[in-house]
């Protein structure tokens, strides 16, 4: 038995998992639009290399990858590019942003596929293709796959941490996932294996899924892959990448810092069939499996397109009246939609019809009492009651000395408040607090710099004249007269100089 | 509203009842040595409570339905109710309530920002203003020579309301086992020449070491609901051990056992009811310990060295000056940024 170890907190909320988990992946039929937004992912925007009208096919690239950290968009079907636009779309942040939207031809006719064989095949060739891709983390982060498997030659990756705990409520993706591909994902474990060469890999099941857990060693067995799929206790957040690695290795990875610098790497169950797929099918990431529940009357778990339709997703499992709202993502961490027709993107593993019956209004906020129930809670080890004091009131140089960067945003403090305090709500606004001041101070410096420079400029031409000026005094007669209005035009040079730099610091200040 | 969209079944309500529910076997043991005097003290804190409650609230626009229905006034009610001694007239309990509830709560800001225990505050009113009535306690129903009937119990609660029958005050007070500890050291006795006396009875005083268990079960009750944490409670008591069994194994003649001031006077309800009140109390595990210990050697010091009988309330109230410090100074590493590997 492996030795587990643990982490600070956690709460045990409702699981609700079973109503989707009893039924078996179905696939979705093709919409009659997709709406694929530009930014799926952590990092840039991709930028679109279609314009609308063009006709694509399946798998076709639509968007490249626009920096280091940005992802691929593809056509999840063949079909016409229809517009690109600004849509709603699924985000906690912003309600539209720009998408290309597909309209499907009905044929759904492949591209050209390109499988790679791993052997002799070098680290580059296989990171370019994964993030020519599109591939992210599935679990819901959405961080681009590649720059994870882009370590150094010289880092050492120790452990290949597998995450299928699928902690949150609700939510069996991954649960079905394991279940019915298992061999697949064995496969995609040996393919970064390849890559990455670890002394183990371990894959961390919450013990709510000994099916998929059974259903992954049986597996492993037949392909003779060396690998420890262990039951972890079901508490949430287990499932969190840092809580995770802390479960199974024992190595806790602090915030601000990547797993690969302690010998670790992290990938979502979901992702590690994406990868596979990428790798042996050379197909790209266009669909997912999502679960589909909450007030719909056969809850299950959909291989969806990108870009479907939410609602048209949510009406496969009849939905049911009284619905009033999407949950994208699990009713701990999720966010609801701005508006029903926004579409599946790659982060999204789960949607939640809402109703009044499971998701009651939130209660009236009372004030803190300083209980230390959220403390005894936060699986990030920190003072939640303090942290919303200085985030209520603003004070976000406190917030960040009581570890505003470091708390993971799980929910657990708020759902364990007695006084009802949407605490991680605090922590969020807080974060983009934070977020805006630094890029103020950011702009400000470059302000300061741009200043600087257009001084020096200035100065520079001023003497420069003013050099010039004296060499014509030199040269010429040396009357006083001369002498003295050569010295008042410098005289001026200056003094425009010095008020168009007085302007320059002006500028510079108020930027 | 952004996530978690569910969330726990606790509340500051449910907090607030089972704290009451816990004071039970206490209020029991109080009923039995005591008679029935305490209930009406009770009654008497609880609705001037709820009215300064209500009247603060009013006073202050806040949502009176919300917040009447925390109960969070009634508990201090209960708390200053079971620190004073039976028999005293409403009116005493009136005013250590109303000045708890009113100044020490609402002037500060209501639930939750209150830096110093309200129960405490009017308690500390109380013994200051009115050093007789706050501190004189009736013996002990088996000990007294006189029974107290309900209508003398009535007179005495509500003197002028009802006909105060003819009867000798001074009869029905008796020292309490921390006085009668004072008051003999003072007079040059050492513990072994009176400690036969029958007011000590087996460990914390008659009815007092009956409170003390009553008050420790119901605080094992917390514990167990997840209320309250180990460590104030363990660190209280210990602070109070440790302080009294030094003294006690130095010179025993003239220090009491530690056992005793665990057992008597206030201890067993300051260690569970009052010091773990989270508002005004440190927060972190490390700060608890700290706070607790403090308030525990505070109230010996104060009790033993001091020029009152008991020094929970005094002794609360002085730490809870120094939470702020605790607290700042006690910040546990987060994750990550242990020294551990």
């Amino acid at each position: 038995m492996r030795k587990l170890f643990r982490f600070h907190g956690g709460i045990h909320p409702k699981q609700y998992k079973d109503q989707s988990s009893r039924l078996p992946i179905a696939v979705a039929p093709l919409p009659d639009l997709l709406v694929l937004p530009l930014a799926q992912h952590v990092g840039l925007a991709a930028e679109p290399i279609v314009s609308p009208g063009q006709r694509v096919l399946k798998g076709e690239l639509l968007a490249r990858p626009a920096g280091a950290v940005s992802a691929a968009v593809h056509a999840p079907t063949s079909g016409t590019v229809a517009a690109i636009e600004q849509r709603g779309v699924p985000n906690a942040i912003t309600k539209t942003d720009w998408c290309i939207v597909l309209r499907p031809d009905g044929e759904d006719r492949w591209g050209e596929r390109s499988p790679l064989k791993l052997i002799g095949v070098d680290r580059a060739t296989l990171f370019a293709r994964l993030r020519e891709f599109g591939l992210v983390g599935l679990g819901g982060a959405a961080f681009p796959s590649h720059i994870k498997l882009n370590v150094n030659e010289n880092t050492k990756i120790r452990s290949l941490v597998v995450n299928a705990a699928e902690c949150e409520p609700y939510i069996t993706c991954d649960d079905r996932l394991m279940r019915e591909r298992a061999p697949d994902l064995v496969r995609g474990l040996r393919l970064i294996a390849e890559l990455l060469h670890p002394d183990e890999i371990v894959i961390g099941v919450e013990d709510n899924k000994p099916e998929a857990a059974a259903s992954l060693r049986a597996a492993a067995s037949a392909d003779a892959l060396a690998m420890d799929v262990v039951a972890i206790p079901t508490l949430y957040p287990g499932g969190g990448e840092k809580q995770l690695i802390r479960t199974l290795t024992g190595i806790e990875v602090p915030a601000g810092r990547y797993p690969f610098e302690f010998g670790v790497a992290c990938f979502n169950i979901a992702t590690v069939h994406a990868i596979r797929r990428a790798i042996d099918l050379g197909e790209p990431l266009l669909s997912r499996v999502v679960t589909v529940t909450g007030n719909v009357a056969t809850p299950r778990n959909f291989e969806v397109l990108i870009g479907t339709p939410m609602n048209q997703l949510v009406a496969l499992a009849q939905e049911q009246t009284g619905t009033d709202g999407y949950i994208m993502g699990g009713p701990m961490m999720g966010f609801r939609v701005a508006a029903k027709e926004v579409p599946v993107v790659k982060a999204t593993n789960c949607v939640i019809a809402m109703d009044a019956k499971h998701f009651r209004a939130a209660p009236p906020e009372l004030p803190c009492i300083r209980c230390g129930t959220c403390s005894v809670a936060c699986p990030a080890d920190l003072q939640p009651f303090e942290l919303y004091w200085h985030t209520k009131s603003h004070n976000i140089e406190n917030a960040k000395r009581y570890g505003l960067a470091d708390c993971i945003e799980c929910g657990a403090c708020s759902y364990v408040c007695p006084s009802k305090i949407p605490l991680v709500g605090y922590f969020r606004r807080g974060k983009g607090e934070a977020a805006a001041q630094e890029k103020a101070a950011r702009a400000a410096a470059q302000a300061r710099e741009r200043s600087e420079w257009h001084e020096q400029r200035l100065s520079r031409e001023a003497q420069e004249t003013a050099t010039a000026s004296a060499a014509l005094s030199a040269s010429g007669s040396a009357s006083p007269a001369a002498t003295a209005l050569k010295q008042a035009s410098v005289q001026a040079a200056l003094q425009r100089a010095r008020e168009r730099r007085n302007e320059g610091s002006a500028d510079g200040n108020g930027a | 509203m952004t996530s978690p969209y569910i969330s726990g079944s606790s509340s500051v309500t449910a907090i607030m009842f089972k704290l009451m529910l816990a004071m039970l076997p206490g209020i029991a043991a109080f009923v039995w040595y005591f008679g029935p005097a305490i209930l009406l003290s009770l009654a008497v804190a609880t609705a001037t409570a709820l009215i300064c409650e209500a009247l603060m609230l009013i006073a202050r626009r806040a949502p009176l339905k919300l917040f009447m229905t925390d109960l969070s006034a009634v508990v201090t009610a209960w708390l200053l109710a079971l620190s004073l001694p039976p028999l005293v007239p409403w009116w005493l309990v009136a005013i250590g309530t109303a000045f708890a509830i009113v100044i020490a709560k609402h002037l500060y800001g209501g639930l939750g920002n209150n830096p110093f225990n309200p129960a405490m505050v009017g308690f500390a009113v109380l013994l200051i203003a009115f050093p007789l009535q706050s501190t004189r306690w009736p013996p002990p129903l088996m000990l007294s020579a006189t029974r107290v009937s309900f209508d003398i119990t009535l007179a005495y609660v509500f003197p002028g309301l009802v006909e105060t029958p003819r009867f000798l005050v001074d009869a029905e007070t008796m020292a309490t086992p921390l006085d009668t500890l004072r008051t003999q050291l003072g007079m040059k006795q050492t513990i072994g020449d009176f400690s036969y006396m029958p007011v000590f009875g087996k460990i914390g005083g008659v009815g007092f070491e009956m409170m003390a268990l009553g008050y420790l079960l119901g605080g094992l009750f917390l514990w167990q609901q997840r209320i309250i944490s180990w460590h104030m409670p363990a660190a209280f008591l210990a602070g109070i051990a440790a302080l009294g069994g030094m003294l006690w194994l130095i010179d025993p003649a003239h220090y009491a056992s530690p056992l005793f001031h665990l057992a008597a006077g206030g201890t067993m309800l300051g260690a569970f009811f009052i010091i773990t009140d989270p508002v005004s109390g440190a927060t972190t595990p490390k700060g608890k310990l700290i706070f607790a210990a403090a308030a525990g050697l505070l109230t010996y010091v104060i009790r033993v060295f001091g020029g009152y009988a008991d020094g929970v309330a005094f002794a609360v109230l002085i730490m809870n000056m120094a939470v702020p410090l605790i607290d700042a100074y006690t910040q546990p590493p987060v994750f990550g940024r242990k020294a551990r590997t």
